[in-house]
């Protein structure tokens, strides 16, 4: 399910650290939406993305674009303090008790076949696949896709052209929270939230582009897929402690031994 | 000359406060205090030496750091050895986990932002081995037994514990200070602003930048080590978990990265600001980190060379 937040930084070429975060932000919003205001977490997609989608324009735009000048490894200091900033604000607030939320229907299963699968599971699926489609339609068919691509390949170029590279950076961050914020509306029904739900997600989410191979899109996908297969085969073959393993080793040897992905194309 | 001996002037100020501090303190809770911040200057100086000379920005330093300690500890307590030897044997660990990441990661080129999450990940890969293995205590943690005695590095005057790490702190900076006014230390400063024009003009950043994580790691290992002779505990999230990493990045950036100083001023600034919240916003949780990252946002934003960078003035 980290396969929509992945999507996004693939393309984009945004190191953001504050991913979890965000996230874990996103899912509080659904909890409290459901649990103050009776909003169910499907229908709050429609206020979350949205609202999420804004924040994240303002954030790029006026607080990281700002801070990091223009420097990549700045942007990942940046975002890390966004990140201990809104992790340890939330445990502040809410505590450190972990949520959840009961919707009839997360008891559901639906028989495919080979297994049966909670009925949210299968949304959520179905859902980032969609959301896969419409963002490479978004990207693909649309002039702010094309200007994206054009920012992230060679940005003094598309300054040339007259593309606004600061609005189009904000734009695809934005992009980025609102699709986290639509996967914490899937992942809410059979999934919790803490201060820290976030912090597993990140480096899942690093490695599912990088093994994807940066700015490929069907790489991305595939490689969430190859990683939820990994996560579940060394589970089941280390053990639940040692199984986490598999990810970070996976993530370390396509670094060092083939840093543009298994799917992307080679640096020019 | 005057910003040399404006520096010079607060070098003098903190080793005077420093020396003499416990004789003036009676609380434990103070020296406690000075400690902690010590210790953070110390293990700030270890990531200021890769991240702020070199350029090479980590965010898994808890690999080393985990690594001391843990190396120290399990050889005390699986194996019998004394503390001294664990603990020599502990720093080379750490150095030698330094140099295996290294020549990895330079040996294949990564950079900048890939440099700094092969780093945490190779940090997760320890903290999650240390965890499952039994050996190295998994879940539990490792507990070194208490053996008061300037043989087993433990000392029931804690005051010991103060000055232990203030000489440690003390040779660190000595170091750093030998390094910056090297041929090594221009070289690495040579790689860190531009990397491909140092290597045109003949440096080996390869070899300049394993000497600089070598030496990093070790250093990261001294902090470990003190670590867990202090607190005679270390667990997987303790000693490689996220939080040690950030800790040790956090005193450079906001003291100032690149300097000999900057670690320790960064981390006298961190120690004031986490008592002063907890005086003004209670001791909920979270509140200190959470006040650590406004001001690494706004020391980021407003001071890019850090507090040190205040005390040169705009040069």
């Amino acid at each position: 399910m980290a396969l929509g937040l992945a999507l996004i930084y693939g393309v984009l070429h945004i190191i953001n650290f504050a991913h979890g975060s965000i996230l874990m932000l996103a899912l509080y919003a659904g909890f409290f939406l459901f649990t103050l205001g009776g909003v169910d977490p499907y229908v709050a997609v429609l206020i979350l993305a949205p609202a999420f989608f804004a924040g994240g324009y303002l954030l790029q735009r006026y607080v990281i674009a700002p801070i990091s000048h223009g420097r990549d490894t700045n942007v990942l200091l940046v975002t890390l303090g966004l990140s201990i900033i809104l992790d340890n604000l939330a445990l502040y607030l809410w505590t450190s008790n972990t949520r959840t939320i009961d919707v009839r229907y997360a008891q559901v299963f639906v028989d495919v076949g080979v297994t049966a699968v909670a009925l949210p599971k299968l949304v959520a699926l179905a859902a980032a696949v969609l959301i896969g489609l419409l963002f490479w339609l978004l990207m693909t068919r649309t002039d702010v896709g094309k200007a994206i691509r054009a920012v992230s390949k060679e940005r003094q170029g598309a300054r040339i052209v007259g593309i606004s590279v600061e609005h189009i950076f904000a734009m695809s961050f934005g992009l980025g929270c609102a699709v986290v914020a639509i996967a914490a509306c899937l992942l809410l029904p059979t999934f919790y939230a803490t201060p820290q739900v976030g912090n597993a997600f990140v480096l899942i989410a690093f490695t599912t582009v990088v093994l994807g191979g940066m700015g490929s899109f069907i790489g991305a996908l595939l490689g969430g897929l190859f990683l939820g297969v990994v996560e579940a085969y060394s589970g089941l073959l280390l053990g639940e402690s040692l199984g986490q393993i598999g990810i970070f080793l996976i993530f370390i040897l396509v670094l060092l031994f083939r840093p543009t992905g298994l799917f992307g194309q080679r640096a020019a | 000359m005057r910003r040399a001996s404006l520096e010079a002037a607060v070098l003098v100020a903190l080793g005077v406060f420093f020396l003499l501090a416990p004789l003036a303190i009676e609380s434990r809770f103070w020296l406690g205090f000075l400690t902690t911040t010590l210790f953070f200057a110390l293990l700030g100086q270890s990531w200021n030496i890769l991240g702020g000379y070199g350029g090479q920005v980590s965010f898994g330093h808890a690999v080393f750091f985990g690594t001391g300690a843990y190396v120290s500890a399990v050889l005390q307590v699986r194996f019998g050895l004394d503390a001294w030897s664990s603990a020599a044997i502990a720093v080379a660990a750490g150095a030698l986990v330094g140099a295996f990441i290294g020549a990895l990661t330079f040996r294949y080129g990564l950079r900048g932002s890939y440099f700094a999450l092969v780093t945490l990940a190779f940090a997760e890969v320890a903290r999650v081995l240390v965890n499952a293995w039994d050996f190295t205590g998994s879940g539990f943690g490792m507990l070194v037994p208490m053996k008061p005695g300037a043989a087993n590095l433990q000392f029931v005057d804690r005051t010991w514990f103060y000055y232990a790490i203030l000489a440690l702190v003390a040779v660190a900076y000595a170091i750093t200070w030998r390094v910056e006014r090297s041929r090594f230390g221009a070289y690495l400063l040579a790689i860190r602003e531009n990397e491909d024009a140092a290597r045109a003009l003949g440096i080996n950043a390869f070899r300049i930048k394993l000497a600089a994580i070598t030496l990093s790691g070790a250093m990261a290992a001294v902090a470990g080590v003190f670590y867990i002779q202090y607190y005679l505990f270390v667990d997987s999230h303790l000693g490689y978990g996220p939080a040690m990493s950030v800790n040790a990045l956090l005193a450079p950036l906001i003291g100032g990265p690149g300097t000999v100083l900057g670690p320790l001023i960064g981390a006298v600034a961190l120690g004031a600001l986490a008592e002063l919240t907890s005086l003004l916003l209670g001791k909920a949780p979270g509140v200190n980190l959470l006040a650590f990252g406004v001001l690494l946002l706004v020391i980021l934003r407003c001071l890019p060379n850090g507090l040190m960078g205040l005390l040169r003035g705009r040069s």
